[in-house]
């Protein structure tokens, strides 16, 4: 029976380090799984953010920019489908149209001293630059969080563990047209 | 980026053993001098003490220590709304879980460090100075950079360090200066005749002058390299490598020196405040790289990635890079690019002056009372006269 010991050995040996090495994989799967779960959220939090900010926008830039109704209803519009929007894919187009809305307004904005001159627009202006910055650069950590994620999840030789246990690639949060990728114009003057 | 964090970890631990192990050195070579032979555990005990006595104060007091000495103010979001906006958008961009605490120096030098034993209880304290001179984008990579040093557990380092090579130091100073008074038990014995302990003396002696500069030494070498990686993050986070170099070299060009710090605070700054303006920065035991060559280095990245800054670094130094391998990998296939300069004016830092002003005079107890033509006069604590006149208009204002 000695003879057999050396080999059963070295075979459970191997076995144990193979096992550990699972185990290693599959927790690392897992925080990385709830880092993109986290920054989510953060991303998430941002959003609300920004939609709970607009009525209060629209209320103070109303009685001065009388002949853009256009780009005021445009906002609305863009921040209604947000709220109705159902599916992830869905809402992230409608979040991404009220980047583009809210851009325009800003750039409009420019041509209304007298807006730009009301201190409760100045102040509204700096916390909405400042929630566009905070959705972006939310995005750009989600973004690497999930770069992380599908790394592990689709590289040799992870990926085999990530299958037995259903680990899947996670979907980035880009921002399409080139015009929407450009922060909105606004000015800190 | 999290193995880079694991790294820092391990390197802080390295570093703690072979700062330590100075230490116990030093302090068995002392206990051998001055408690005679056989002393030296008597001296690793000594040295044990002083070091862990220090270790507990930096762990427990060391953030509320530094934030002292350097004379900051904990602030709110309505002081300073800006500033608080841009230090939450870096603590997003960094994917810290909590934003640190914000705390203003009322100093009209250019400045910024961050402090704290952990992420969760960091804080991020500027200068007055610094809120005056830089615009948004600016102010945001110098908030970016000490968030790199939040998120990389540098603050962690470089509390561990600043109080390792601060114990050697003491335990030199004291060493040296109990030899020149002749102390010791040693010296009876030397002269009935030379034994080991002769050897030890001199070992004593060699040690205590050097490992105080080796001490200095390992601290400022972690401290440099620190520098680099903060403002390779700091590029990636704003994705505007721009931003932060042209603040670096405001800052380097303001003539003001900063009050509230010393050399062992001095590494923990974004640009070291100990240097005169002007003053070659670059030599061996500089805590920070030159400014010059920091700056050249952000302007001639090209895009914002961990690679962009390597391969920037390689270029203007010649030396070999500086970005550790995991980090690099992080950047993927894609380094993230950088942002075009904004086609905005430059916006306006007189937002930000009046609320230093406004928050430091409220400080001092000033109180404020606005005219109705506009102006706004500051009433001084110890003003005794019951009424004011308006400089401008000439109404009197009711103080009681």
């Amino acid at each position: 029976m000695a003879f057999l010991l050396v080999p059963v050995l070295v075979l459970l040996g191997l076995a144990a380090v193979l096992v550990m090495w699972g185990i290693g994989v599959y927790n690392g799967l897992v925080a990385a799984r709830n880092r993109v779960k986290e920054s989510w959220a953060q991303v998430d939090v941002q959003l609300k953010r920004r939609f709970d900010l607009i009525p209060n926008l629209i209320e103070t830039v109303k009685g001065y920019m009388q002949h853009e109704r256009a780009t005021l209803e445009a906002v609305t519009a863009a921040r209604a489908a947000v709220g109705g929007a159902g599916t992830q894919a869905q809402r992230l187009e409608a979040e991404s149209g009220l980047t583009a809305a809210l851009g325009r307004l800003f750039a409009v904005s420019e041509a209304y001293p007298d807006l730009k001159a009301s201190a409760n627009f100045a102040s509204l202006q700096e916390e909405l630059a400042s929630t566009e910055n905070k959705i972006g650069f939310a995005r750009q950590f989600y973004n690497e969080t999930v770069m992380n994620l599908n790394n592990k999840v689709q590289m040799f030789p992870g990926n085999i563990i990530a299958g037995m246990f259903h680990f899947g690639a996670e979907t980035f949060f880009e921002v399409k047209d080139e015009a929407q990728r450009e922060a909105p114009k606004v000015s800190f003057s | 980026m999290w193995e880079q964090i694991a790294a820092n970890r391990r390197k802080s631990f390295l570093l703690v053993m072979s700062a330590a192990l100075l230490l116990g050195l030093l302090g068995w070579a002392g206990g051998e001098y001055f408690l005679g032979k056989g002393g030296g555990a008597g001296g690793v005990l000594v040295a044990l003490v002083v070091w862990l006595v220090m270790t507990l104060a930096a762990w427990f007091q060391g953030d509320g220590i530094m934030l002292s000495v350097a004379g900051a103010h904990r602030v709110q979001k309505d002081d300073f709304p800006q500033l608080f906006n841009i230090v939450e958008e870096m603590t997003l961009a960094a994917g810290l879980g909590r934003m640190p605490a914000v705390y203003v120096i009322d100093d009209p030098a250019p400045n910024a460090f961050a402090t704290g034993r952990k992420p969760e209880n960091a804080a991020v304290a500027v200068t007055s100075g610094l809120l005056r001179t830089l615009d948004r984008d600016e102010l945001q990579g110098v908030v970016a950079h000490e968030m790199a040093h939040v998120r990389n557990r540098d603050i962690q380092l470089m509390l561990f360090a600043g109080v390792l090579a601060g114990a050697i130091v003491i335990l030199a100073e004291t060493g040296l200066r109990g030899m020149w008074m002749g102390g010791g038990r040693s010296r009876s014995r030397r002269e009935g005749g030379a034994d080991g302990n002769g050897l030890a003396a001199l070992l004593a002696i060699v040690l205590m002058i050097l490992a105080p500069i080796l001490a200095q030494l390992i601290y400022f070498a972690v401290s440099r390299r620190r520098e680099y990686l903060a403002d390779a993050s700091a590029a990636s986070f704003t994705r505007y490598p721009e931003g932060l170099a042209s603040a670096l070299e405001k800052i380097s060009l303001a003539p003001q020196r900063l009050g509230g710090a010393t050399s062992a605070t001095a590494p923990m700054y974004i640009i070291n405040p100990l240097k005169r303006a002007g003053q070659a920065a670059a030599n061996a035991t500089g805590t920070h790289p030159p400014i010059d060559e920091r700056v050249r280095i952000l302007r001639a990245m090209g895009g914002a990635g961990f690679v962009d800054y390597d391969r920037s670094y390689r270029e203007v130094t010649g030396r070999g890079g500086v970005v550790p391998k995991s980090a690099l990998a992080g950047d993927g296939a894609q380094a993230p690019a950088a942002r075009p300069a904004p086609d905005r004016p430059a916006p306006s830092t007189r937002e930000n002056a009046r609320q230093v002003d406004d928050f430091f005079y409220r400080k001092g107890g000033y109180r404020t009372v606005a005219c109705a033509c506009g102006t706004t006069l500051r009433i001084p604590p110890d003003f005794a006269t019951p009424s004011a006149k308006c400089p401008r208009c000439g109404t009197m204002h009711d103080l009681r």
